[in-house]
């Protein structure tokens, strides 16, 4: 049998179950109703479910890709004090990072599609609902049990039939956002953790060894240009000279000193 | 004859145009028998794009019930069958 027909046949069949459980038609009619009234909040429920996730994700993406900038500028700071090794170290951990925000970047827009099929069914049965809440007073209003019979079967069946679709709409969303609410989970807690961080590196090594180099690297180059400036940069190699040799004199003082001390210390 | 979308909604379609999304049912069909879910897909957006070109989208407070019914644009190939039950598209 055809796929379209052996689906509505499924729909009709749940329908036509309901509707047999019912005794008086009036009473079908006001608890479909509420049965209805439930959904659609059951609806809502699933967009800000959805919208919640889609917001975390959204969150985490922006954090991802602020450690991806931080690398970045790692790597060039690297390059600019000859560090190539850093620089390669500090692309190669973005480069992990890039494949983390592609999932993300993906599944934010899956849960975004999401979003709005929900946000449509939502509006959609908000529609069927107040349409059957008219149409369940007329039939009530004007109620002759044969006829309501009829009315009613059919409405009923028309709203049990939405009802089905949005209630799966729901359920699919349902699964997708418990999907994404875990993973969203898993890096608030390794972003919280630091593992990430200590992975992706805001202050991991690869910034420290940039530090270190920025600090004594070129700064004590330059320090010892300008002492070497400052003591004269011919006389460099005579100071080496001199510097013994004063040494040697000092030494000299200094084991002399102690000499007119000893007789002192000896009488 | 009303034909609902699942998770788009529902389209009148007139009689003239009921054989040519048959006979996209039967390559669906044919789909899912053979278990090929590229196949699955490709039939299943053939015959909701036809419903959408001929069809003509009903107001949402229509309450009418829909005489075919089509899966949504995303499912999987498994999440029809399990729509269809279990046995799938075996028996009539």
């Amino acid at each position: 049998m055809s796929v379209m027909k052996r689906m509505s046949m499924i729909f009709k069949s749940k329908a036509n179950k309901a509707l047999d459980k019912m005794e008086d038609p009036r009473e079908t009619l006001d608890y479909s109703y509420q049965r209805q009234l439930e959904m659609l909040q059951k609806v809502r429920r699933g967009v800000a479910d959805v919208a919640t996730s889609r917001k975390r994700l959204e969150l985490q993406i922006n954090q991802l890709e602020q450690q991806q900038n931080k690398l970045t500028d790692q790597g060039k700071k690297a390059l600019q004090v000859g560090r190539e090794d850093l620089a390669r170290e500090a692309l190669t951990r973005r480069g992990g990072l890039d494949g983390q925000l592609g999932d993300l970047r993906a599944q934010y827009q899956q849960l975004q599609g999401e979003e709005e099929k929900l946000t449509l069914a939502s509006q959609r049965l908000q529609a069927k609902v107040d349409s059957f809440r008219t149409r369940k007073e007329t039939i009530k209003a004007t109620y002759t049990a044969a006829e309501a019979q009829t009315k009613i079967n059919e409405a009923f069946s028309g709203i049990s039939e939405e009802m089905g679709d949005v209630g799966l709409a729901i359920q699919r969303a349902e699964e997708k956002t418990e999907n994404m609410k875990a993973r969203a989970g898993a890096i608030d807690e390794l972003l919280a953790s630091g593992a990430l961080e200590d992975y992706s590196g805001p202050r991991d090594d690869i910034q420290a060894e940039l530090d270190r180099v920025g600090a004594t690297g070129p700064g004590v180059d330059l320090e010892l240009e300008q002492m070497k400036a400052e003591l004269g940069m011919g006389s460099a190699p005579k100071e080496l000279d001199a510097a013994p040799g004063q040494q040697q004199s000092q030494a000299q003082q200094a084991q002399q000193a102690p000499r007119p001390q000893q007789p002192g210390e000896g009488q | 004859m009303i034909v609902r979308l699942m998770g788009e909604g529902q389209l009148e379609v007139a009689e003239g145009d009921l054989a040519a999304l048959n006979k996209l049912d039967g390559e669906l069909e044919a789909a899912i028998e053979s278990g090929d879910e590229e196949k699955f897909r490709t039939a299943l957006h053939a015959l909701l794009e036809q419903v959408r070109a001929v069809g003509k989208t009903l107001p949402a407070e229509d309450l009418a019930p829909s005489g075919l019914i089509l899966p949504p644009a995303d499912a999987t190939m498994d999440e029809v069958r399990a729509m269809l039950g279990d046995a799938g598209l075996i028996p009539d």
